[in-house]
């Protein structure tokens, strides 16, 4: 018999809290498939955040830090400047990055820090129970966008990627999702491409992760996959955002 | 025998922190310590340690935070409205139980205040300013040679206790000149299992973290923090005592508030007046012991203050009000004058 498809290493056997036909789930396995493969998990310190991924010190067989919200990107550089042997990574929601901890992310961006954010945008608030997040789109009903979210009162979604983008300090921004095969396959990509450059000392990577909330969107998994495809991905265009050391033809 | 130095309360900081062998400081500019950011800036990249500017206060002591949980000695500096913003770390820093060393050069508030000196985050600092039951150790410098030397203790205790150790100092005592011998010999280190340096695939991973979903878990948290705390007030408690053994009143200040009252005490003395002073030295743990003990025979006691009386609770507590406590105060960046501690002795009725 052969053995064709494992759990990764770097993931702990503890059962994972997320609701089902959340995304959250497939990222972790793609952060640590990544881990696995680039043969990093004893150098590896991870960032929880706060909001869903909370939990995440207790998935990842590494040393893990949990930060207060918003503040993973910081906590990352007092590691990562303690020990810059060391392979960081934060691991954050959208509201935790683009809303709290929005000048952690630009500023840590702006210095090109040599760590990976792992940002899982999925248009909501999910730990609190579905409230209004930075990048709910245009429209979109939430608990605190209850008559959907009217951009003259509340203003418009951040585009993280977008914005970076214009900093000189990042190396590398990708936005990616994890809505079929194709997408998490291009995902799982990025996300070794990002460890793989702070392994080289390339500096701050940043990969966007349009992700599901199916609990909160009020939808059936296989109904939220499409919403994702059908109103995120026109709204958060995927693609390279920026990559400093593109190769020719990339 | 090593030489005297005449350094700035603040630069004599930043000094006693190399020498205590702290390579991470992260800061933000605050009136008045920004010294210790600039002294820091320019040695730090000399020896190979680290100094980072941080987009905020809230930033730097997350770095702290970061740093402090990789192993490493780490430290912050700031001033009054600086230090409201670095609570939220402070409070997390007590719960994932890390030590770091965060100086306060105190000026005058609320809100922005003034950019003098003042003690008025005496409240802040000894109850522990963020959210949740904890405590930092709080010491408080009297002179620019006990900013050096609470330094490096302040090191050695945040790490032994694992816990914060916050050195509260005041406009006055960061901004004046004075000498200081810088003589760091002897660095006590503590090791640390529990730090995130990676697990070399050789043990099970490290978590510094301060969350538990759990009630009766928190709760044990909690209680095993306090049983710390308990044992820290028995073992970890400073202050000086001046010409107290005989006293009939007792001044009760700290920092420039106590080099103020003693030369209050010595004129006071010259006029037959039975006066003493209790400096404490450690805020938190607060020096109740030596109130209680000078209570037994001094009838009345003053707490000197640059606040609006905030640790003249903590000396009625201490002695339980069994005696009247009155209180000098002066806020808002001005510092009261020897005679008018001299005055209030004087009006003491025994």
């Amino acid at each position: 018999m052969t053995v064709v498809f494992e759990k990764p290493k770097s993931l702990t056997d503890n059962e994972l809290h997320y609701c089902p036909g959340c995304t959250h789930g497939i990222i972790h396995r793609l952060v640590a498939e990544t881990i696995d493969e680039l043969g990093i998990e004893g150098k590896t310190i991870g960032i929880a955040s706060v909001g869903c991924s909370v939990l995440t010190y207790n998935y990842f067989t590494t040393d893990m830090v949990q930060a207060a919200h918003g503040r993973a990107p910081a906590v990352a550089t007092g590691v990562k400047r303690a020990n810059p042997e060391n392979i960081v990574f934060t691991y954050q929601g959208d509201g935790d990055l683009a809303a709290i901890g929005t000048a952690e992310t630009v500023h840590s961006a702006a210095r090109g820090e040599n760590i990976t954010v792992i940002f899982v945008n999925n248009a909501i608030y999910g730990m609190t129970g579905g409230q209004m997040a930075p990048t709910t789109l245009p429209g979109q009903v939430t608990q605190t966008s209850p008559y959907g979210r009217d951009v003259k009162t509340v203003g418009y979604p951040l585009r993280v990627c977008e914005m970076l983008s214009e900093l000189d300090g990042p190396a590398y921004l990708e936005r990616v999702a994890v809505n079929d095969v194709k997408s998490v396959r291009k995902a799982k990509k990025a996300i070794k491409k990002a460890f793989t450059y702070q392994t080289e000392g390339k500096g701050f990577s940043l990969i966007e992760i349009l992700s599901t909330c199916p609990t909160n969107w009020g939808m059936t998994p296989l109904d939220a996959a499409k919403w994702l495809e059908e109103n995120m991905k026109p709204y958060y265009p995927l693609g390279v955002f920026k990559d400093k050391y593109a190769k020719e033809g990339e | 025998m090593k030489d005297k130095v005449l350094m700035k309360g603040n630069e004599a900081i930043a000094e006693a922190a190399i020498m205590a062998g702290c390579r991470h400081y992260f800061g933000y500019p605050i009136t008045p310590q920004t010294e210790v950011a600039a002294y820091m800036a320019k040695r730090m990249p000399k020896i190979g340690g680290t100094f980072l500017q941080a987009e905020s206060e809230i930033s730097a002591v997350n770095m702290v935070i970061g740093a402090a949980a990789a192993g490493v000695r780490a430290m912050t500096s700031s001033s009054s409205p600086g230090i409201s913003l670095k609570s939220e770390g402070l409070s997390y820093m007590a719960g994932c139980e890390l030590p770091a060393l965060i100086v306060n050069v105190q000026r005058g508030g609320p809100g922005l205040g003034g950019i003098q000196p003042s003690q008025s985050d005496y409240f802040q600092a000894t109850r522990g300013g963020g959210h949740g039951d904890y405590h930092m150790l709080v010491l408080a410098p009297g002179s620019v040679q006990e900013m050096a030397d609470m330094t490096v203790k302040g090191f050695e205790l945040a790490e032994t206790y694992r816990m914060p150790c916050m050195l509260l100092a005041d406009g006055t005592m960061g901004q004046m000149m004075e000498p200081v011998v810088l003589d760091v010999d002897d660095v006590k280190t503590v090791a640390k299992p529990w730090a995130v340096t990676g697990t070399k695939c050789e043990r099970e991973h490290n978590v510094v973290n301060s969350l538990s979903l759990v009630p009766e878990e928190l709760e044990k948290w909690n209680l095993a923090r306090y049983e710390r705390y308990a044992y820290i007030e028995e073992n970890e408690t400073r202050a000086e005592e001046f010409m107290t053994d005989d006293a009939d009143i007792i001044v009760v200040a700290f920092g420039i508030a106590a080099r103020v009252s003693k030369n209050a005490v010595v004129a006071a003395r010259k006029e037959g007046v039975k006066v003493g002073l209790i400096r404490p030295i450690s805020l938190w743990p607060f020096p109740k012991k030596n109130l209680a003990r000078a209570a037994e025979h001094a009838k009345h006691f003053i707490s000197v203050e640059l606040s609006m009386g905030q640790m003249i609770e903590d000396v009625e507590l201490a002695i339980r009000c069994s005696r009247p406590v009155s209180l000098v105060k002066r806020v808002g960046g001005v510092i009261p004058s020897p005679e008018e501690v001299l005055e209030a002795i004087k009006k003491v009725q025994l």
